[in-house]
């Protein structure tokens, strides 16, 4: 519902790292977090919408969805979780309280042509 | 010739700007020894009324505050100011959710020092709330039980991203069905773990464990405050 936001915020900070290495943005990549509750279509469409007018119009915008992980006591190690409305592990169904991966909202890099 | 593009790391938080301003509001509220709570639900589940009924319950021992978001109009903290707490509403325009600035402005003036709890009261939304911290050390997120017993799985990045959960409107359970074992069975499978508290700001029933509730945590916050 904020993706709009996140995607002008997205911009601003691609905006401001292009203008420091210099060259043009070819690519944003965004590294995207299952439990951050942003639908990666609408922040693709955001994103669009917020850098046609900007420094980067014209660059495309790369997610990578992070699916969940968590540390499972019993299995004792990082495991994928079942889903997002089933807290447990994948493997041996115990709960998962301690996250380990899924809130990523973090722009990784730029692909930039010189 | 043209050259293929170069990758650049940069590895940066989209949203820093308001984890840094809610890592200083935390650490100015540890410092004040003030407790801060927030309140995430959805529209019309009883944040206001429950928050009604905390204020004018601990305003008699305790020194409590609070802010209140709202896309619009102020009829929240006019509600809320009958409680006698000091109390600021937070005006959001179109924006869906409150962020750390918004709160630090808000809290231009007050003597955090002076207050023993701070309620800060979301705007009613169960999705955008989930991705800012506010600085708070309790998020606490309302379900009523007119909404039925599978808003956790409908909205698992807020509920998963809340301390406590709490199920409001508990008079009305018996006329809507209210199946309190789904709801607690959903509430642990997204977060596993989460206390579940049981209210209603109507009748007070549960009110008295859901201010021991906070007691405790406050107790706990100020023990590990302690240079």
């Amino acid at each position: 519902m904020h993706e709009l936001s996140i995607a002008m915020s997205i911009v601003d900070i691609a905006t401001e790292e292009a203008a420091r290495l210099g060259g043009r943005v070819s690519a944003v990549h965004l590294r995207l977090g299952a439990l951050v509750g942003l639908v990666p279509e609408c922040l693709l469409t955001s994103f669009e919408m917020a850098s046609q007018d900007s420094p980067i119009a014209g660059s495309r915008l790369v997610i990578e969805e992070m699916p969940v992980m968590a540390f499972c006591p019993q299995c004792g190690g990082e495991r994928r979780i079942a889903s997002i409305q089933a807290l447990c592990c994948s493997e041996c169904g115990s709960p998962t309280p301690q996250v380990s991966q899924g809130r990523e909202l973090e722009l990784v890099g730029l692909e930039i042509e010189s | 010739m043209t050259q293929e593009p170069r990758m650049v790391l940069v590895r940066q938080n989209i949203l820093k700007q308001n984890d840094v301003t809610a890592r200083q509001l935390r650490e100015r509220f540890r410092e004040a020894g003030v407790f801060v709570v927030s309140l995430v639900s959805s529209p019309g589940a009883g944040k206001t009324a429950l928050l009604e009924r905390t204020l004018t319950r601990l305003g008699g021992t305790h020194s409590v505050a609070a802010l209140v978001g709202d896309l619009a109009t102020d009829n929240d903290a006019v509600r809320l100011a009958r409680s006698n707490a000091p109390v600021r509403q937070i005006t959001t325009g179109t924006t869906c959710h409150l962020e750390a600035a918004m709160v630090e402005t808000a809290l231009a003036g007050w003597d955090l020092g002076r207050l023993d709890y701070l309620f800060i009261e979301n705007v009613g939304n169960l999705v955008c709330p989930a991705s800012y911290d506010l600085g708070e050390n309790l998020r606490l997120v309302i379900l009523s039980v007119t909404e039925g017993e599978d808003k956790p799985l409908k909205y698992p990045t807020i509920f998963n991203s809340a301390d406590v959960a709490v199920v409001t409107k508990i008079d009305l359970a018996a006329a809507v069905e209210f199946d309190y074992h789904a709801a607690e069975r959903n509430v642990h499978a997204v977060r596993p773990g989460m206390p579940i508290l049981s209210v209603s700001s109507k009748t007070d029933a549960g009110m008295d464990d859901y201010l021991e509730f906070l007691a405790a945590r406050l107790a706990e916050a100020r023990m590990a405050a302690r240079p």
